[in-house]
């Protein structure tokens, strides 16, 4: 048993460390927020020179080869950093698909252009009427020449706006909610029939509505197996459910923190706000909270790392499960002791508790992996 | 013991709702619930100018105001089922500040002339009021505040910066806790007065809470000069009025009638909600959970009732109001939050203004107004004293601990 890092991990996560800490403060966010594509292509060109977009792929394919745990090392510190830049829908999302499901061909179209920086994608999975279950597809691929058409309705896909590429799921076969039949394609930005209505979100991302009408994609568009999506689907989420909840683990690090130190500033009665026993074990309970959804995201990406199954799903829910509840709890009270400044827009404590409430519905929220964990 | 409307509270109930059906009818109620604008202050648009013309008209704007000055003589039934069926379509009310704070403070302790002067144009709202309380170095501490006024003739100049002011960008005027004296005790000291925000020296910088949302501020008081016989009651004895006015404004921000619409509301949305081809409302967790909150809603209510029962007997709320502070607000949040999660993704988008009114929204309509208030709610635990404070007040006056 170990949960030390190995050298190159900590290598990983210093480098991570220092861009958060010199080049990512809370100003520069907030400019980079305010820009058009609400964040930054030149942040975006230094993750691909310091390798981080480079990360879970393989070294064949142009990657490093890491695994959950690497994952987890760059979304810890994302989250600390409350990075906007889209690494979880490019990276982990999209190119996740094509790291678990794409041919030579597909790979090499699309995995050197991601680890360089020069292509960004996203995973249109969810629908309107889906909620958090992946086999829910209603958005159709009925064959059409040699290729397929698609036409759906895809709901608020993550990094939308500057995707050049989409991975999207779609029924072949099979009834509404049926694992079987669902078949992945790759679909161009800019394919005729394919249109999107991109928003900020209320945590600081970007997304689109994406609309298929009739999009024509060729025989070789299609990512993985005909009809076998799903397996695949389940897979890049749960990596991704680890990808959410570590960057909510880097968040909560910071809330708690923040909150202790601001205790320590902030005099009322005469004292520090500190000095008071009811903030003292409050902030206790937030340092607990913290310290049992970071033992839950070590335990899942270790049994990530040990193989793709049933343990290794239990061990994603469970941990979504720590995390929607340690999260809120400590993004709500990070905002409470904080008192109206947790309030402002300009610290940067109400930012965390979005995401962090935002994170609780990603992927599944509390009840969804409660009903996964005893079901798996 | 009894709960059980008589013939004349039935009466009463649907003259009520036929009031409210003709002032504010049904369309206008959802386009306002659904509007993504959070509205800080009111009283503006047509329609809400047409509630508050009509309440007037009727003799309806301030039940709980003494009769000479426009209030009603309904007994606590009447008054209690006002509340539910105006909580209960949405009606807009009263800026609070003004009609549910400042009012009590004025009919009870101001002179002839400051109540002929304000209270006709609070309860027609035509006068907006905004509290100057808190401050950079005063919030839980209130007592602890630093804005000093000075008298130099028949006049006081003001100066110190008051934080967290609501409204203070549409307000016409401002009730304000001022230091007059250098007391042993911080308690006194400190006056209450009336001030014009058209004064010079008043200056209002916005402060955005999460969300972007533009309802608090900073209002910086330099030099500022106010008459004398703005003065409420006593001077160095604002403490006493201040301390009456914030159990009102506790019993207000449990908002009991409020959140039980809001969790209607999230059954309704959780029933129009797809999940495994059903809906939300089908799956047996989420259901317990909302279920679980309705109860807690009941127990609240039910507390609140004999609150006001005891306040129907003659005097103000105690020191017990406390509890429908930190109830309230924490099943409202939960409300809140809750809703959120049942939006499930669509809780995410967070559109400019401008995109709504060209394209619709985006899910659901209820979502931006949820979030609003969602992300706006977080301050109720704060604000009026925050729910740490209000705990301290139960164990020392309550439990005498």
């Amino acid at each position: 048993m170990d949960f030390s890092l190995s050298e190159e991990q900590t290598l990983l996560k210093d480098s991570l460390e220092r861009f958060i800490q010199n080049d990512y403060d809370f100003d520069t966010r907030r400019k980079v927020m305010a820009g058009e594509e609400g964040f930054s292509r030149e942040n975006w060109k230094q993750f691909a020179e310091l390798g981080w977009l480079a990360v879970p792929f393989a070294e064949e394919d142009g990657g490093i080869g890491g695994g959950a745990i690497e994952l987890m090392i760059v979304m810890e510190q994302l989250g600390r950093g409350l990075v906007v830049e889209p690494y979880l829908a490019t990276v982990i999302l999209a190119g996740g698909a094509l790291k678990y499901a794409g041919n030579e061909a597909q790979k090499g179209a699309y995995l050197g252009a991601i680890i360089e920086g020069s292509k960004m994608g996203a995973l249109a999975f969810a629908e309107p009427q889906s909620r958090f279950k992946l086999a829910d597809v209603a958005t159709t691929a009925t064959a059409d020449g040699d290729g397929y058409a698609l036409s759906g309705h895809k709901a608020v896909v993550l990094g939308g706006p500057s995707a050049d590429f989409f991975v999207v799921s779609a029924r072949t076969s099979g009834g509404p909610r049926d694992a079987d039949g669902i078949t992945l394609f790759l679909v161009d930005g800019d394919a005729a029939g394919l249109s999107r209505r991109d928003y900020p979100t209320v945590d600081g991302l970007r997304a689109s509505e994406v609309t298929l009408d009739g999009v024509k994609v060729g025989a070789d568009a299609v990512l993985g197996t005909v009809g076998g999506g799903h397996a695949v689907l389940e897979q890049v989420i749960d990596e991704a459910t680890l990808a959410v909840g570590a960057e909510a683990v880097g968040g909560m690090e910071v809330c708690y923190k923040d909150t202790v130190e601001y205790s320590k500033q902030r005099v009322q009665f005469g004292q520090p706000i500190g000095k008071f026993q009811v903030l003292q074990h409050r902030m206790v309970d937030m340092f607990m909270e913290y310290e049992q959804a970071k033992s839950m995201m070590y335990l899942a990406a270790m049994r990530l790392d040990e193989g793709y199954g049933a343990v290794a799903k239990k061990a994603v829910s469970g941990f979504k499960v720590q995390v929607g509840k340690s999260g809120r709890f400590v993004g709500q009270q990070a905002v409470q002791l904080h008192g109206g400044m947790g309030m402002t827009e300009e610290l940067n404590i109400g930012h965390y508790f979005k995401r962090l409430t935002m994170i609780d519905t990603t992927f599944g929220n509390v009840d969804f992996h409660l009903k996964r964990y005893g079901a798996v | 013991m009894d709960l059980a409307l008589t013939d004349a509270d039935l009466a009463f109930q649907a003259e009520v709702r036929e009031f409210i059906a003709t002032y504010w009818p049904e369309d206008v109620r959802r386009a306002r619930a659904t509007s993504s604008r959070f509205e800080e202050s009111r009283g503006h648009s047509p329609e809400v100018r047409r509630w508050i013309d009509a309440l007037n008209e009727r003799g309806w704007a301030v039940p709980n105001w003494p009769q000479q000055w426009g209030g009603t003589d309904w007994n606590p039934t009447q008054k209690y089922i006002w509340d539910k069926e105006t909580a209960k379509a949405e009606c807009p009310q009263l800026s609070a500040f003004g009609a549910r704070m400042l009012a009590p403070v004025l009919y009870t302790w101001g002179t002839e002339a400051q109540q002929n002067e304000f209270l006709p144009k609070i309860r027609e709202e035509r006068m907006i009021w905004c509290q100057g309380y808190s401050e950079p170095g005063a919030g839980s501490d209130l007592a602890g505040l630093a804005t000093r006024a000075v008298r130099e003739g028949d006049e006081y100049v003001v100066n110190g910066t008051k934080l967290w002011t609501s409204g203070a960008h549409v307000a016409d005027w401002m009730f304000c806790l001022v230091r007059t004296e250098s007391g042993a005790k911080k308690q006194e000291g400190i006056s209450f007065v009336l001030i014009d925000m058209k004064t010079p020296g008043i200056t209002v910088n916005p402060v955005y809470i999460l969300g972007g949302i533009h309802s608090v501020n900073e209002v910086e008081l330099k030099d500022v000069r106010v008459p004398v016989e703005n003065l409420v009651g006593e001077e160095n004895k604002g403490w006493t009025y201040a301390k009456g006015l914030l159990t009102h404004e506790r019993t207000g921000i449990a908002g009991v009638a409020r959140s039980e619409v809001q969790l209607a509301r999230l059954k309704r949305i959780a029933q129009e909600t797809g999940m495994d081809g059903g809906t939300l409302w089908d799956d047996p967790a989420f259901r317990t959970r909302v279920t679980e909150l309705e109860v807690d809603l009941e127990a609240l209510s039910v507390t609140e009732l004999r609150v006001l029962a005891q306040v129907a007997q003659g005097g103000a709320p105690g020191p017990e109001s406390s509890i429908l502070k930190i109830r309230g607000t924490e099943i409202g949040q939960a409300i809140a939050m809750m809703t959120i999660e049942a939006f499930g993704y669509y809780g995410m988008p967070y559109p400019e203004q401008t995109l709504i009114d060209n394209e619709g929204p985006i899910g659901n309509p209820y979502v931006m107004p949820t979030m609003k208030g969602m992300l706006y709610g977080r301050a109720s635990s704060i604000f009026g004293g925050s729910n740490e404070i209000q705990k301290n007040i139960i164990s020392k006056a309550v439990l005498g601990l």
